[in-house]
């Protein structure tokens, strides 16, 4: 054993090699266990017309995204651009999940606050929000106390679900949806899943 | 950008750090409690434990090094409010453990469960532990053999250590002594 004396240096490399390989890593994106799982179903109440529902059937046989967002999130404020261009180019239809608009934004202290009431505050700030950067969903629905955020294990704003035609989420984009990685991901994936229908 | 996931992490840390300081420096929360101060109100106290008990297995996926007992972060507080639900509704520990693992997977448990992926992070220590304690040995033993290998003297040498013990010194008799100035 000549080279005895490069044992430690080697078991360095090693660690070195682990670290770096850490540092790729981004350890607040928490997998998703529900990808290629049928989407929850939900049913709520639209944005535009809060008398009526929306469910997540009434999407059956298309490919589409599912944006969670709410307008106190200050980072969807970023991708909010992107998913208006991407709604623009009509290749897929968007439904955002308003999520906790109200009883979500740190600023408001929402406790006591009749369901009623929390719901027209909602409505007002989010119909307001998208007046002023623009409406990329064909619909929106309200997710007041965020229980089907909980469904879509959604634990933070921006989140986007791609599903496919038959209501399973294929991906999920933790964070706000960038050009580059609708480029590189989201739009490659949408498109095969549109011809493998 | 991931100011909005994140900012209550920070803010509710130093809540916690100005309260701990605080309580160091408070008399014992005995004290309080006989003095009638903090006496928590709930309808249901054994409910209130179990959701305790089960909310400091989970993790808070906001604050990660929190359990959604600890931690003060909103989705903390939600899903803290669904264990309390679902287990008043009737449902076993189990049950809702395994509702909030089919949304948020097995990082939402403080005690990741034993599986194949999880084989080396359980097994690991165990395996460094044994593989340890055997080179430990091996090394010990060898030892061990090359002490008891010098330990026997050729007739030779113990003639020649016997010579130099009687101050004949044949090694040192040809080299100049450091003690000697060389020039």
């Amino acid at each position: 054993m000549k080279a005895k004396f490069l044992v430690p240096l080697f078991l360095f490399l090693v660690l070195v090699g682990f670290l770096g390989f850490g540092l790729t890593l981004d350890p607040r994106e928490v997998p998703s266990p529900l990808i290629d799982k049928p989407a929850p179903a939900f049913r709520l109440a639209r944005l535009d017309t809060p008398e009526q529902t929306f469910a997540l059937d009434e999407m059956k046989g298309k490919v589409w995204l599912l944006n969670v967002w709410a307008s106190w999130c200050v980072a969807c404020r970023q991708e909010h651009p992107v998913l208006v261009d991407l709604a623009r180019s009509g290749v897929v239809p968007i439904v955002g999940l308003n999520y906790k608009e109200v009883r979500g934004d740190g600023e408001i202290d929402a406790r006591g606050l009749a369901l009623e009431v929390e719901t027209a505050q909602a409505i007002e700030r989010a119909r307001g929000w998208l007046n002023t950067h623009g409406n990329p969903y064909n619909l929106s629905v309200l997710d007041i106390d965020g229980r089907v955020g909980i469904d879509f294990g959604v634990y933070g704003v921006p989140e986007t679900f791609l599903i496919d035609r038959d209501g399973r989420i294929r991906y999920k984009q933790i964070g706000p949806v960038t050009p580059e990685n609708l480029k590189k991901v989201l739009l490659p994936m949408i498109e095969e899943l549109k011809r493998a229908g | 950008m991931r100011v909005d996931r994140f900012r209550y992490c920070g803010r509710f840390m130093l809540v916690a750090l100005t309260v701990g300081a605080l309580a160091l420096s408070a008399p014992p929360a005995s004290a309080a409690d006989e003095a009638g101060v903090a006496t928590p109100v709930v309808a249901d106290q054994a409910l209130e434990d179990q959701v305790q008990e089960l909310s400091h297995k989970l993790r808070c996926l906001v604050c990660q090094n929190q359990s959604i007992a600890e931690s003060h972060a909103p989705l903390a507080v939600d899903l803290r409010n669904q264990v309390r639900e679902q287990l008043a509704a009737g449902k076993s520990e189990d049950d809702v453990l395994t509702y909030l693992v089919d949304r948020y997977g097995d990082f939402v448990l403080y005690e990741p469960p034993f599986k194949a992926i999880t084989l080396l992070l359980w097994g690991g220590p165990a395996v460094l532990l044994l593989g340890g304690a055997g080179w430990l040995a091996l090394r010990l033993r060898r030892r061990q053999i090359e002490a008891a290998a010098q330990r026997h003297l050729t007739d030779a040498e113990r003639a020649r250590a016997r010579s130099m013990l009687a101050g004949e010194s044949p090694a040192t008799a040809d080299r100049p002594s450091a003690e000697e100035p060389r020039s």
